[in-house]
């Protein structure tokens, strides 16, 4: 599939605590949850090129009441755990790097037609967790530079 | 750290969603310009490009001052740097992992179907030979 046929992510802050990404992807639910589930197929996506950081490790058990641990190196680990696997159909998981400022995310998967609609919610505790922890596992790591180009000519 | 009350948020968000607007603040990062430099460059009427730059006001994003009959317009207050980075980079990372993801998906889909015809002969026999 070339880049002129993705299909569109939306991106809306549904609260002053919640941001929702909405996407479409050609194939059914349960290949799209494998690819959340599996961390053979996870690694392959989740830590894109153009995020400049590398994935060192992967521990994931995604079944519910299990716990995950992403090592990037240099310290820096993302972990939590499954508050709940739902084949198919839903995974929720908790961000417990942030520590209170922690938050929840809930990916769904509705297929139609053999295509899969995709929600994930990301739920902060607080408006203020919101505002720190929104993004902050890109803020730190200095990897967009398209972006950091257009704000360079901004500060121009 | 600058907290954003939630309704200046919100604007931002919907002010950065358009493309003609996010060349604005591009084009007013590299230097000032009036309304009507703006719209012609833009290719615009000046009522076409008064909206757009309202919309950026209201956010903040956008400062105007009317000298004379001109209304000259500038790149808003720090704030801008912390709502573009965070909209920006949260969309790029999605757009980057989904794309990635579209890949991963299309070679388990093939594989599913090649799977499925491979093992279509080898079940039907075994079933056979156990029936």
């Amino acid at each position: 599939m070339d880049a002129t046929t993705r299909n569109p992510v939306t991106i809306e802050r549904t609260s002053d605590r919640e941001v929702r990404v909405t996407r479409t992807f050609n194939a059914p639910a349960h290949l799209v949850f494998e690819a959340w589930t599996k961390p053979e197929l996870f690694s392959r996506w989740w830590v894109p090129k153009s995020m400049g950081m590398t994935l060192h490790a992967l521990e994931m058990d995604a079944r519910t009441g299990g716990s995950y641990r992403l090592d990037f190196g240099d310290g820096i680990d993302f972990v939590g755990s499954y508050l709940e696997v739902t084949p198919h159909t839903r995974i929720v998981w908790t961000n417990d790097e942030g520590g209170e400022n922690s938050s929840v995310t809930t990916v769904t998967f509705e297929e139609t037609d053999g295509t899969t609609l995709l929600v994930m919610s990301e739920l902060f505790p607080t408006k203020e967790a919101f505002e720190a922890g929104s993004g902050a596992e890109q803020a730190t790591h200095e990897t967009f530079a398209q972006l950091d180009d257009l704000l360079a000519q901004l500060k121009a | 750290m600058v907290q954003y009350e939630q309704s200046n948020v919100d604007a931002a968000f919907a002010a950065l969603a358009d493309s003609t607007r996010r060349g604005v603040l591009e084009q007013l990062g590299r230097q000032e310009a009036s309304i009507s430099e703006l719209a012609g460059r833009f290719n615009m009427t000046l009522t076409g490009m008064k909206k757009h730059v309202g919309v950026l006001e209201d956010a903040g994003l956008v400062t105007t001052e009317k000298v004379g009959r001109v209304r000259h317009c500038r790149i808003g207050a720090h704030r801008l740097e912390d709502v573009a980075t965070w909209i920006e980079r949260y969309q790029q990372l999605w757009d980057a992992r989904f794309s990635a993801l579209d890949d991963v998906l299309e070679e388990l889909t093939l594989k599913e179907k090649s799977d499925g015809r491979n093992n279509k002969e080898p079940r039907h026999d075994r079933a056979d030979v156990r029936s």
